[in-house]
């Protein structure tokens, strides 16, 4: 078995207990939720800490409310198995629910947290391995090594996100609180629109680091006609990381008819990939009737020419390109049920 | 083979078989469920150290130097040790040693080993690896077999005679041009299989003790205890008698703890030195480095039929790709030609396999070692000239069904045989004749037949001794100890031992015990390969049992003064057939036993009948029986995507009596999964680099519950006239067909045919385009 490194774990038991144990790690702490991507990770010694702070006994992490505006507030602790399931989740956020119930294997979702996932590492087929593998190559861009193993030649991280969840609350336009330690400056609180917690650099693909602490996570409410859906390809029907996710959102008006659409992609690159043009195109048709079939095959079309996926993530990427209209009829087929 | 090796298939007390034939429970089930069992990792010693390896970075380089001197000096650590402490080489098969514990001058592939630490710790003997210092000249590697084949400098092994190339072989049995010449129709095209690897749940793990008188006692995971033993006295010059091998329970297996295993080398060498009991578990990337699956294979054949469906002959041409060391290879390369003779009739066969080197992870044997690839390819040809003459594939087979008491082709003597039974069973399961070719698009049945050895008569180094020996001991206690090297890796071999003792002496389950693989207490067997362990420990335990039943008797009889043919004793009780309420119990028989005759005890012993082709090689191959199988697979293809979904696999498969038909059943079970996974999700391979592509269970994916089609074991007994009770292997036989009835399972569903391993849905999805291009130029649709 591969030891994991040695480590001085902390379980604080308040958010700010936690982002102080942060602060003073001085960017050598590293949080553990569910534990089910970190602790690979620091076995295959390309992420690194002096200190891991447990969020598990920081009760006011969990819980899945409905907030004031009818929309989710939740908290980041809360389990993947618990979101897949949570009947405020699937009546207004049905994508989310369907993505976290496809993350990893039944063990991984109990574990797995929303937090966890949402903040989820990228992956690659050249930095997921062990140190003695990524020695052998002379290590790569994301870590320890100068060189691109995906794009020869390349100076800038390709590493996928493959975080179901992300599709889904990118789709559902998520905003998400975090906080640091307070300083002179400030308390050390922001909040984050979904996307912009997102950069196109698989090193480490956040604007926020490694040691701010997500506290809440919230979901604006949905119209009554809202529809969404997740759909992954993967070749084991569990376990596995993404090849390729598709979050779909339609929002119907009272006669059925599309008034606002949006499909966002997921283990492309370093960042979800928004095909909103693309979406765009469903608007102002009515699922069941011809305008919408062309639509949809317009959009599969323009969500083909868009996302080109890398052999970044294991699995052939030429194949996985060609699931990318495949799986954007399938995600809009799993919105409307 | 001697009077001894002979039992006779029937029951040994009247017409009925108490033991055999039922689902008893396996003798270590319970204690695995409970997490009582012992396995080597859980072995732990006063003292004890641990040990780790240091591997190459480099798939073909000569090592210039190692510097070891920061290594010793961190604090915890007891020994480094290098290829020059453990200069001899070694193999598994004796012509062909060509492997070092740790690397001597050259590294071979990306994960061989160079040197090894013994610390306190794994944590300190991790960071000692890390400090040892390896100069390297890195030299040409070669990842393609064709070139290994074409190239021959610098070569993976220097001192072999023929460059890069591990072993040829080339036998002719008839006129093959004739039989073509002969046919109403010929095909020939090329198939591809991908390497595989084994994946047992639990990854290898040594541990070694000396005591201070010098004696070795070795616990390794290996389903090879003697060969382990010879092997690794002889690289540390320690006699064998003063080596004891222990096999603990063992965490599966399949082939790939076959092999003396660098670790169990390391660990002995540093237990010598350091004078402390040493551990060594590897991790599951280790595993993957030393591998010996199964090997990737070029194939290409060529058969004829009649257009009333004779087969008139078959041509094979095949490149082994071995990787960087023997192994098995030598067994691999007859293997690849020699087992294809059956259950089919071949008037004429010839084949042409050559093995060669490469700078990967070496091959070995895997579960239907070297006969699944041929297999592949072979039944899928079938399937081709059934469509060509316009024959259902099932009655191609059975057309061509080589028969019970024959010979093939090679002069490979055939017993029982079942196979037109394993036929009836899955047509009438799976319902063919009512669906095949009927179900809607992308559903679809295929089918494929095998046939596979019951341990083979080549012992793999020469000598006259028995194959299998058992021992037994019993007292007045009424308890039955049984001794055998057997080893028992999961396949449920000192189960079947268990239960041919209660059939042969009437005993309760719990009343029998056996001890397996340790070399100082059990009689010498070969191990756990081959299929050979229900045939060969089968009848050597009934050997075994007979002459100890005999004493008993002969005691009982003696004492009730009656004659012995009146004593019965299968049941729980011994009475007199002649006046039943004459009885005492089991225990009770033994005490008059050992009071009648001193201290009891038997030994039992089997070896093969003179088997095989007269012609070298012609015993490679050659075994007392075969086993018969015929899958029939249906599958769902997502024409969308080139996923393939796995619904049924029907499995029939003769195994000759069923001794125990619940392990049977779980090996058909097991087989089937396995063939058919290696089939849509395993690659065992290296990137472009030579590195292991992803050496983990994620990125190796092994099918979960929900991608495990239903697998429905349809059991056939041809009762064989040598095997234990009629008895015959169901542990490997049981994989072949899987991989080529999915391929024609895909072609009756989807109209392609895939001659490459693995089904990528990538691959159905060219295959699917490259149809309907075709469909479209001749306005047509073949499905």
């Amino acid at each position: 078995m591969l030891r994991l490194p040695k480590f001085n774990l902390v379980s604080p038991k308040s958010i700010d207990e936690v982002v102080q144990a942060l602060a003073d790690s001085k960017g050598r702490g590293r949080i553990l939720a569910g534990g089910t991507d970190l602790l690979p990770n620091l076995k295959h010694e390309f992420i690194e800490a002096d200190i891991v702070v447990s969020l598990g006994e920081v009760d006011e992490l969990r819980g899945i409310e409905v907030s004031a505006d009818g929309g989710l507030s939740i908290g980041p602790l809360t389990s993947l198995a618990d979101i897949a399931s949570n009947e405020h989740v699937l009546r207004i956020a049905p994508a989310l629910a369907q993505a976290a119930g496809t993350v990893a294997g039944p063990q991984h979702r109990i574990m797995g947290t929303i937090g966890g996932n949402v903040m989820l590492d990228t992956r690659c087929q050249w930095i997921n391995q062990s140190h003695f593998w990524r020695s052998s190559l002379g290590f790569c861009l994301k870590k320890d090594g100068t060189a691109c193993h995906v794009v020869e030649g390349g100076s800038r991280c390709v590493a996928a996100a493959s975080n179901d969840t992300a599709a889904a609350l990118a789709s559902l336009g998520a905003s998400l609180d975090f906080q640091n330690a307070p300083t002179e400056h400030g308390d050390g609180k922001r909040t984050l629109e979904f996307e912009a917690l997102f950069k196109a650099d698989g090193a480490w693909n956040k604007k926020v680091t490694p040691t701010e602490l997500l506290t809440r996570i919230h979901i604006p409410a949905t119209p009554r006609g809202h529809r969404g859906g997740y759909v992954k390809l993967r070749l084991r029907g569990s376990i596995d990381f993404p090849l390729l996710g598709v979050a779909s959102r339609l929002d119907l008006d009272e006669a059925g008819k599309i008034e606002h659409a949006d499909l966002v992609v997921i283990a492309l690159q370093a960042r979800p990939t928004r095909v909103r043009k693309a979406a765009k195109l469903l608007i102002g048709t009515t699922p069941g009737q011809a305008n919408y079939d062309t639509a949809v095959a317009q959009v599969m079309d323009a969500a083909y020419k868009q996302c080109t996926p890398l052999p970044n993530i294991p699995g052939d990427h030429e194949w996985r390109q060609e699931m990318v209209p495949v799986y954007v009829k399938r995600a809009l087929a799993a919105a409307l049920g | 083979m001697g009077a001894r090796d002979q039992h006779g298939s029937g029951a040994p007390w009247g017409d009925d078989f108490r033991a055999v034939g039922k689902s008893l429970r396996k003798i270590e089930g319970l204690s695995k469920a409970t997490g009582e069992a012992v396995y080597a990792d859980d072995i732990v010693l006063p003292g004890m150290l641990h040990a780790k390896t240091l591997r190459s970075p480099h798939a073909h380089a000569r090592i210039v130097s190692i510097d070891a001197s920061k290594a010793l000096a961190l604090e915890g650590v007891h020994a480094v040790i290098t290829g020059a402490d453990l200069p001899t080489k070694y193999g598994v098969i004796p012509w062909t040693k060509d492997e070092n514990a740790l690397a001597v001058d050259k590294v071979r592939f990306i994960g061989d080993e160079v040197a090894a630490v013994a610390a306190v710790d794994e944590d300190t003997a991790n960071a000692a690896v890390r400090l040892i210092e390896v100069e390297y000249e890195e030299l040409y590697s070669y990842f393609e077999p064709e070139e290994s084949l074409e190239r021959h400098e610098p070569a993976i092994h220097e001192k072999n005679k023929h460059g890069n190339v591990s072993k040829h072989v080339e036998l002719d049995f008839g006129d093959v041009d004739a039989a073509f010449a002969s046919a109403d129709v010929v095909l020939e095209d090329d198939f591809v299989f991908h390497g595989s690897t084994h994946a047992a749940i639990e990854p290898h793990c040594a541990v070694a003790r000396t005591s201070a008188d010098g004696l070795v006692t070795l616990w390794s995971s290996t389903q090879i205890t003697h060969y382990v033993q010879r092997e690794v006295s002889r690289v540390l010059g320690i006699p064998q008698s003063r080596l004891r091998v222990i096999q603990p329970v063992l965490g599966g297996a399949f082939g790939g703890k076959s092999d003396p295993f660098s670790l169990e080398f390391v660990v002995s060498k540093l237990a010598l030195i350091t004078g402390r009991p040493v551990k060594m578990l590897w991790t599951r990337e280790e595993v993957f480095y030393a591998h010996r699956g199964r090997h990737p294979m070029n194939l290409r054949y060529k058969t004829g039929v009649t257009k009333d469906g004779q087969i008139t002959g078959v041509d094979a041409k095949i490149l082994i790709d071995g990787g960087s060391y023997s192994s098995f290879g030598l067994v691999t390369t007859y293997y690849s030609g020699q087992l294809l003779t059956g259950p089919y009739d071949f008037p004429s066969y010839r084949f042409n396999s050559t093995r060669v080197f490469t700078n990967k992870p070496p091959c070995g044997p895997k579960r239907g070692h070297g006969s699944v690839q041929p297999r592949f390819a072979f039944e899928i040809q079938l399937d081709e000239l059934a469509e060509a003459i316009d024959m259902d594939p099932i009655e191609l087979r059975r057309k061509n069904d080589i028969g019970e008491s024959t010979k093939t082709v090679n002069g490979q003597r055939v017993t029982s045989n079942g196979f037109g039974r394993c036929l009836d069973e899955v047509e009438r399961a799976s319902e063919w004749k009512s669906r095949r070719g009927k179900l809607p698009m992308g559903a679809g049945l295929g089918v494929a037949g095998s046939m596979y050895i019951s341990g083979t008569n080549y012992p793999i180094y020469p000598n006259d001794m028995p194959q299998a020996g058992i021992q037994l001991k019993v007292d007045r206690s009424g308890l039955v100890t049984a001794f055998t090297g057997g080893n028992d890796i999961g396949q449920g071999s000192s189960s079947v031992v268990r239960t041919i003792l209660c059939e042969e002496l009437g005993l309760d389950p719990l009343d029998v015990r056996v001890v397996a693989a340790d070399t100082d207490l059990c009689p010498v067997d070969l191990g756990a390969y081959s299929s050979r362990v229900t045939f060969m420990v089968g009848n050597a335990t009934i050997d075994a049992c007979r002459k100890l039943r005999k004493l008993i008797v002969e005691a009982v009889a003696a004492k009730w003064e009656i004659d012995a043919k009146r004593v019965y004793l299968g049941t729980g009780e011994v009475f007199d057939t002649d006046e039943r309420e004459t009885k005492i119990t089991t225990r009770e028989a033994f005490e008059i036993a050992e009071a009648f005759h001193d201290t009891l005890g038997s030994t039992g012993a089997y070896n093969t009948p003179t088997l095989g082709g007269d012609y070298r090689g012609g015993s490679i191959g050659a075994s007392p029986a075969y086993s018969f199988t015929a899958h029939v697979v249906e599958v769902d293809v997502d024409t969308e995507t080139g996923m393939i979904d796995l619904k049924n696999v029907w499995v029939a498969h003769d195994c000759g009596r069923a001794l125990n038909p619940m392990l049977v059943a779980g090996q058909m079970e097991g087989s089937a999964y396995m063939g058919i996974v290696e089939a849509v999700f395993e690659n065992h391979r290296v990137n472009r680099f030579g590195l292991h592509s992803g050496p983990s269970l994620l990125d190796y994916p092994l099918a979960t519950s929900v991608d495990t089609p239903e697998l429905h074991a349809l059991i056939v007994e041809s009762i064989d006239p040598e095997g234990p009770y009629g008895g015959k292997e169901a542990g490997e036989g049981p994989l072949h067909p899987a991989l080529p009835a999915l391929s024609n399972a895909i072609f009756d569903a989807v109209g392609i045919r895939l001659r490459e391993l693995p089904f990528t849905p990538g691959r159905v999805l060219a295959a699917l385009r490259e149809k309907a291009a075709a469909d479209s130029q001749t306005g047509g649709t073949s499905c």
